[in-house]
C-alpha cells in the first residue's frame, strides 16, 4: 500500500495544532506538555499502553475536553481553549469514531447519520441520508450488504463498527477533513480491516487527515505516515513512520519487561496439582497454575471468565468456602463500591468467612484490612477514608486484597491491570506467583501481551471459542498473534 | 452519610466541638429533624395543640401517626436502597389487603388477635412473594411489577371486604390506640421495627449486602454477594412490614377501609427521600425516617391549623418533596 | 421481518382477538353505535398514552399523568368554559411546567419517578382548588366535537387513528423524532454530536404536557363535567398502553401506532369485562392482570428473539 506523505512539510495550515496542552482531573495529570500539529494528508498513528493518555488526547482534539493549560488552534484560527472548541472542531471537519460504540441501537442506520449531521437539509432527509450512508459504506467496505433501513440493534458488532466508520466518513455540509479512529478494527476481521486501511490511504491521498489509534502495531505500520508514542500523558516520540522499526516502537512505548529468564525458570520448576477446573468450551486449569486468556479484545474472554465465576457461585447464598473469587478490571463497572470506605470495600467478599454469625465481626474486619494494608501496600494512612480517595492503582490493590483474602482456590481476573502503574504491576505479579505456589489457581485475562507471558498456560480466544492452547516455551507473542488470526486467514 | 461521618478519624480534643458539628451537619437526617422541630413550633404557635393537652398532646398525636409512616417507610427504604428503579408501589394495596383480611378473620373476636396478626403478616408475605416473582421470573421492572400487582391486591381487598367495616377486637383496638408510660403503643412497635432495621443496615452482614447491591448490583454479585437473595429478602420484608402496618392501622382506626393505604404510597417514598436516604441507592439511614415522618405529619397539622384546605396541603406536599429531591441531588453531585 | 414489525404484531393480534371475543359475545356491538359505545373513552386514553410514550421515549416514567389529566379536565370544565383566555393561559402554563420538569430532571439527574410522584400531588392539589366538588361544564364546541357523528366510523375510532398516524410521522419520520428517540437510545451519542439533551428532554416533556392537556379536554368533552379524581386511573392505563403497544421502558424503543392500539385494547378490555358481567370489584384487578399477562407474553417473544 502506498502511503501518501505529500502533506508533510508543504507549509499548509495544520487542521489542528496543540501547543503546551495539559489536562488534569483533580490531582491526576492526564496530559502534560502536548505539542502536536496535524497537516492535511497525514495519517498519524498513535500508540501507547492503556492509560497513556490517548483517549484524553482525542477528546482534547475533538473539543469535548477543555485543556487545563495550553492552546488548541483549529485551521490556524485563534487559539482559545474554551468550551466552544467542540463547535470549532466540528466546523474544521474533525470527526471521531470512539472506541466504545456511539450509535443509538434503537435507530436505523440512516437515522444514526442524522445525529452527527447537524444542519441536514430538511427536504426528503431520509432518502438523502440513506443514499449518503450507502455511498460511504460502499466506498469504504465494498460488498458489505448493510441495508441503511435496518435498526442498528439488529446488526452484528462488526457491522455496527462498519456503520460507525462509514458515518464518520460520510458526506455532509462540512466535509470530513480529520477523522480520529480509536481502535477502529477491534471488531473487524482481517479482510474488512484491510478495506478500511486501503480507504484511509485513498482518503489521505485526497488531502484528508487521520489519527489512527491502535494496539495492533502491524496495522499502524501499514497505514501511518507519522507515529506518535505516548506514555503517562506525554508524547515520548513523534517522527515519520519510516524512522521506526517494530522493536524501536515497542521500546519507545516502554514495555514492562518481565524478567524473561526468571519467568522461564519459574515455569520449568513448577509442578501442578490435579485439574480443578474444566469448562464446556475446553478451558481447563490445574491446582497452582496461572492460566492466561489471550486473543484480541472482545472475543469472548470476559464472557468466559464471567461464566466461570457465575457457574461456581450462587445468586442465592454465600458460603464460608467459596469456590471462586473475582478480580475486576473495569473497576467502576465491576468492582468498586463508590460510597464505601477502603475497609468496607476490602472486606466485602470475605464478610461471611471471618464473621461467625449474623453480625459483622468489626474486630475481624479491622484486622483483615490492616493485614492487607501492609501485605499489598495500599497507599493510605486511613483505611476508613473513601475508596475514591485512592488512585486507580491503589483501588485495584484493594480489589486484589478483597479477592485474595478469601480462601477460594480459584481466582478469576478480568484484565485487572487496566490503568495500573508499572511499580504496582510488578508487585502484583510477584504476589500472584507467590499465591500460585501456595496452590491457588488463577485465570487471567489480559489485553497486554507481556502479562500473558507471565502465565503457565495460555488459551487464545477467537470468536468466543478457544483457538489455541499454548504451554511452556510456546507462549510467545508471535504464537498468540498467529492463533488470534489463524481462522480468519484460513477463511476465503 | 451516616457511614462516612462515622468512618472519620478519631478527633483530637482540640478539634472536638468542630468535629462534632461537622459530623452532625454531614448526617443528612439532621436537617429533617430541624425541619420537623421548626414545623412543630410553627404548629404550636398556630394553635394546633389547641385545647387541654397543648404542646404534649400534639407531640403524642404526631408520634402515633408518624409511626405508621415510619413502618412502611422503613420497608420502602430497604427497597429504594437496592438502587435506581427499585421502588415498591404496592405498599398501599398490601396494607389494605392485609388489614381487611385480618379483620374479617378476627370478626371482632378478642381470642383471635394472634392468629389475625399472623394472617396479616402472611398476606404481606404472599404479596411480597408475588412481587418478587414478577420481578425475578418475569423480569418486569419493579415499578411496573409492583404497580400492576397493587391493582390485583386492591381488587382482592375490595372483593374480600364487600363494603363491610368490621371492627377490630376491643383488646386490639385498645392496644393500638393506647399508650405505655406516655408513649403511644404504635410508636413503640415502630421503634422496635426501627431498631431492628438499624441493626440490619448498620451492623449485619445482610445490611452490607443490601448496601453493596444498591451501589452496584453487578459488582456486588462479582464480589460474592448473593444478590437474588438480597432482592428477595428486601421485597418480601417490605411487603411484610406493609401488612403489619395495615393490621395496626386498621386496628387503630376502628376497622379496615378500602382507601386507608392510599396516602402511604407517596408517604412511604417521601419519608425515605426527606429522611436523607439517597434515591440512587446504596446509602440509607433509619433515624431520618422518623424525622421525616414527624415532619410530614406536623406539616399537615400546621397547614390545617392555619386553615388551609386539602388543595393547598397537597400542593405544598408535592412541592416540598420535589424540592427536597432536587436539593439532595445537588449535595450528591458536590461530594 | 425486523424487530419493529414483530413488536407491532403483538398489540394488533391482542386487539383483534379481544374484538373478536366481544363480537362473539355481543353480535349487536358490530355496528356504528356499538363501536362508539365500546370505544367510548378511547380518545382521552389514547392521548394520555401518547403523553406517557413521550416520557418513556427518553427513558423516564411519568407517574403524574393521571392527576395531570384530571387537573386539565378541571381547568377545561371551569376556566376554558367560562373565561377562555385565562383557561388557555393556565393550560399553556401547565405545558411549560411539564417542559421545565423535564429540564430540571435532566439537569440535576433526578429520579423521574419521585419527581413525577411529587408533582402528582401538586396537580391533584391544584385540581381540588379549582374544582372542590364534581361539576363544571364542557365548552359547547368541545362537546360537539367529541359527540360528532362522522359517516362510516365513529369519532372514537377515527380520532385515535389520526393521532397515531400524526405521531408516527413525528416520532418515526421527522428529524426531531429521531433525536428524541436517540436520547432514549444513547444520550451520550446525542450529546457528543453537540445537541442539547437538556433541550430535547424539555421538548419531550413539553409534548407530553400538550397531550396531557388534550386528553383532559377530550375527557371533559365526553363526560361534559369534571372532578379532581376523574382520570387517576390514566397513570396505569397510559403506561400499560405504551407497553402493550410494543414500547419498552428503556432504550427509546416506542411505537406511536402501537401505543394507540394499546390504548384501544385497554378501553376495549374494560368494555369486554363489563360484557362478561364481571363485578366491578375485579375491574381494576383485571387491568393489572392484563398488563402482567402482556408482559409475560412479551417475555416469551423476546426469549424467542434472543434464541433466533
Amino acid at each position: 500500500m502506498v502511503v501518501n506523505q505529500k502533506g508533510i512539510g508543504t507549509g499548509k495550515v495544520p487542521i489542528i495544532a496543540l501547543a503546551g496542552i495539559g489536562v488534569s482531573f483533580g490531582a491526576v495529570k492526564a496530559l502534560s506538555d502536548i505539542e502536536l500539529a496535524i497537516m492535511p494528508g497525514e495519517c498519524v498513528g498513535v500508540v501507547g499502553h492503556n492509560g497513556a493518555g490517548k483517549s484524553t488526547l482525542v477528546n482534547v482534539i475533538n473539543g469535548r475536553l477543555s485543556p487545563t493549560t495550553g492552546d488548541a488552534s483549529y485551521d490556524g484560527g485563534d487559539s482559545k481553549a474554551d468550551f466552544r472548541n467542540s463547535l470549532r472542531a466540528r466546523n474544521a471537519g474533525i470527526r471521531s469514531v470512539f472506541q466504545e460504540l456511539s450509535l443509538c441501537p434503537n435507530l436505523t442506520v440512516l437515522e444514526n447519520l442524522r445525529i452527527p449531521y447537524r444542519k441536514m437539509p430538511w427536504r426528503n432527509w431520509r432518502g438523502n441520508a440513506a443514499l449518503a450512508v450507502r455511498a460511504s459504506l460502499d466506498a469504504i467496505f465494498p460488498g458489505n450488504g448493510i441495508d441503511p433501513y435496518r435498526v442498528v440493534g439488529d446488526l452484528s458488532i462488526a457491522e455496527r463498527q462498519m456503520v460507525e466508520i462509514a458515518i464518520a466518513f460520510s458526506g455532509r455540509d462540512i466535509d470530513a477533513r480529520l477523522v480520529i479512529l480509536d481502535e477502529p478494527t477491534s471488531s473487524l476481521d482481517g479482510a474488512i480491516a484491510d478495506q478500511l486501511l486501503d480507504y484511509i490511504g485513498r482518503f489521505c491521498a485526497k488531502g484528508g487527515a487521520i489519527i489512527f489509534i491502535s494496539h495492533m502495531l502491524g496495522e499502524i505500520f501499514k497505514v501511518a505516515s507519522r507515529l506518535v508514542v505516548m506514555k503517562d500523558g506525554r508524547i515520548l516520540a513523534n517522527d515519520d513512520a519510516e524512522n521506526f522499526t517494530r522493536d524501536s516502537l515497542v521500546d519507545a512505548m516502554g514495555h514492562v519487561v518481565p524478567d524473561a529468564a526468571d519467568v522461564a525458570a519459574a515455569r520449568k520448576h513448577k509442578e501442578f496439582g490435579p485439574e480443578v477446573l474444566r469448562m464446556e468450551n475446553g478451558l481447563t486449569a490445574r491446582k497452582g497454575e496461572i492460566v492466561g486468556l489471550a486473543g484480541l479484545a472482545g472475543h469472548g474472554q470476559a464472557e468466559a471468565l464471567a461464566q466461570c465465576f457465575l457457574e461456581r457461585s450462587s445468586d442465592w447464598r454465600a458460603t464460608r468456602e467459596p469456590a471462586v473469587v473475582f478480580v475486576a478490571g473495569d473497576r467502576g463497572r465491576d468492582g468498586v463500591m463508590p460510597l464505601w470506605s477502603i475497609m468496607r470495600n476490602l472486606s466485602l467478599q470475605t464478610l461471611v468467612e471471618f464473621s461467625r454469625r449474623f453480625l459483622v465481626d468489626c474486630k475481624g474486619e479491622k484486622a483483615l484490612a490492616q493485614q492487607w494494608h501492609h501485605k499489598i501496600g495500599i497507599k493510605t494512612d486511613n483505611l476508613e477514608s473513601s475508596i475514591l480517595s485512592l488512585s486507580g492503582g491503589n483501588q485495584q490493590k484493594v480489589l486484589f486484597s478483597r479477592a485474595l483474602a478469601s480462601i477460594a482456590p480459584i481466582v478469576v481476573m478480568d484484565d485487572p491491570m487496566r490503568g495500573v502503574d508499572v511499580g504496582t504491576k510488578k508487585e502484583v505479579y510477584r504476589m500472584i506467583r507467590d499465591e500460585a505456589e501456595k496452590g491457588r489457581t488463577f485465570l487471567w485475562y489480559s489485553t497486554e501481551t507481556d502479562e500473558i507471558l507471565e502465565c503457565d498456560r495460555v488459551f487464545v480466544f477467537r470468536d468466543s471459542a478457544i483457538a489455541a492452547e499454548l504451554t511452556g516455551d510456546d507462549i510467545t507473542e508471535e504464537n498468540m498473534l498467529r492463533a488470534s488470526f489463524e481462522m480468519q486467514e484460513a477463511a476465503p | 452519610m451516616t457511614m462516612t461521618a462515622k468512618n472519620n478519624a478519631v478527633p483530637t480534643p482540640k478539634q472536638g466541638v468542630k468535629y462534632l458539628l461537622g459530623a452532625l451537619s454531614r448526617k443528612a437526617w439532621i436537617w429533617a429533624y430541624l425541619a420537623a422541630g421548626a414545623t412543630y413550633v410553627a404548629a404550636i404557635l398556630a394553635g394546633s395543640g389547641g385545647g387541654g393537652g397543648g404542646i404534649w398532646s400534639l407531640l403524642y398525636v404526631a408520634f402515633t401517626f408518624a409511626s405508621f409512616a415510619v413502618m412502611v417507610g422503613i420497608g420502602q427504604m430497604f427497597v429504594v436502597t437496592l438502587g435506581p428503579g427499585n421502588v415498591d408501589l404496592s405498599i398501599p394495596a398490601t396494607m389494605t389487603l392485609a388489614g381487611t383480611v385480618a379483620l374479617k378473620f378476627m370478626a371482632s373476636d378478642g381470642a383471635l388477635v394472634v392468629p389475625g396478626l399472623l394472617i396479616a403478616i402472611g398476606v404481606g408475605l404472599a404479596c411480597g412473594l408475588f412481587n418478587f416473582g414478577l420481578i425475578l421470573l418475569m423480569r418486569i421492572p419493579p415499578i411496573i411489577a409492583t404497580l400492576s400487582s397493587s391493582f390485583l391486591f386492591q381488587s382482592l381487598a375490595i372483593w374480600s371486604n364487600r363494603g363491610l367495616r368490621i371492627k377490630p377486637p376491643q383488646s386490639l383496638a385498645d392496644f393500638a390506640t393506647g399508650g405505655t408510660v406516655g408513649i403511644p403503643n404504635a410508636a413503640l412497635v415502630a421503634l422496635l421495627v426501627s431498631v431492628l432495621a438499624w441493626v440490619i443496615l448498620e451492623k449485619a452482614i445482610v445490611g452490607r449486602w443490601i448496601l453493596a447491591t444498591g451501589q452496584n448490583k453487578r459488582a456486588a454479585r462479582l464480589g460474592g454477594v448473593p444478590v437474588n437473595a438480597v432482592h428477595f429478602g428486601v421485597y418480601v420484608g417490605c411487603a411484610v412490614l406493609a401488612g403489619l402496618t395495615g393490621f395496626m392501622l386498621a386496628s387503630f382506626s376502628g376497622g379496615a377501609n378500602l382507601n386507608m393505604g392510599t396516602e402511604y404510597m407517596l408517604m412511604s417514598i417521601a419519608v425515605v427521600v426527606i429522611g436523607g436516604s439517597s434515591i440512587a441507592g446504596g446509602n440509607s439511614n433509619v433515624p431520618g425516617i422518623w424525622a421525616a415522618a414527624l415532619f410530614m405529619f406536623l406539616l399537615v397539622s400546621m397547614l390545617n391549623s392555619y386553615g388551609l384546605g386539602a388543595g393547598v396541603r397537597l400542593i405544598l406536599t408535592g412541592l416540598i418533596i420535589v424540592s427536597v429531591v432536587a436539593l439532595a441531588s445537588k449535595k450528591r453531585g458536590r461530594v | 421481518m425486523n424487530r419493529d414489525h414483530l413488536r407491532i404484531l403483538l398489540p394488533v393480534l391482542s386487539l383483534a382477538i379481544l374484538l373478536a371475543a366481544v363480537f362473539y359475545l355481543q353480535p349487536r356491538a358490530m355496528s356504528y353505535f356499538g363501536l362508539n359505545l365500546l370505544f367510548n373513552l378511547a380518545v382521552p386514553v389514547a392521548l394520555a398514552t401518547i403523553a406517557q410514550m413521550m416520557i418513556l421515549m427518553v427513558n423516564d416514567i411519568d407517574l403524574s399523568i393521571g392527576t395531570f389529566v384530571s387537573f386539565c379536565a378541571c381547568v377545561t370544565a371551569t376556566f376554558v368554559q367560562s373565561d377562555p383566555v385565562i383557561g388557555y393561559a393556565i393550560l399553556l402554563a401547565a405545558i411549560l411546567v411539564y417542559a421545565g420538569m423535564g429540564a430540571v430532571i435532566h439537569a440535576r439527574g433526578l429520579p423521574a419517578i419521585v419527581v413525577t410522584l411529587g408533582m402528582s400531588f401538586f396537580w391533584s392539589g391544584l385540581a381540588i382548588l379549582i374544582l372542590p366538588s364534581p361539576g363544571g361544564a364542557a365548552p359547547d364546541w368541545l362537546r360537539a366535537m367529541m359527540k360528532a357523528k362522522p359517516p362510516f366510523l365513529p369519532v372514537a375510532i377515527i380520532a385515535p387513528i389520526l393521532i397515531g398516524l400524526i405521531m408516527h410521522y413525528f416520532v418515526k419520520r421527522s428529524s426531531l423524532g429521531v433525536l428524541l428517540r436517540g436520547v432514549g437510545g444513547n444520550a451520550q451519542a446525542i450529546e457528543r454530536s453537540g445537541w442539547s439533551v437538556l433541550g430535547l428532554k424539555a421538548i419531550a416533556y413539553g409534548i407530553a404536557g400538550l397531550f396531557g392537556v388534550l386528553a383532559g379536554m377530550a375527557l371533559v368533552g365526553l363526560t361534559t363535567s369534571a372532578d379532581a379524581n376523574i382520570a387517576l386511573r390514566y397513570t396505569l392505563l397510559s403506561i400499560a398502553g405504551v407497553i402493550l403497544g410494543g414500547g419498552e421502558f428503556t432504550g427509546g424503543r416506542v411505537s406511536p401506532i402501537g401505543a394507540v392500539i394499546g390504548a384501544l385494547t385497554l378501553t376495549l378490555a374494560a368494555s369486554f369485562l363489563s360484557f362478561l358481567h364481571l363485578s366491578s370489584d375485579w375491574q381494576i384487578g383485571a387491568q393489572g392482570a392484563i398488563l402482567i399477562l402482556v408482559l409475560a407474553v412479551r417475555l416469551v417473544f423476546t426469549r424467542r428473539e434472543a434464541l433466533a
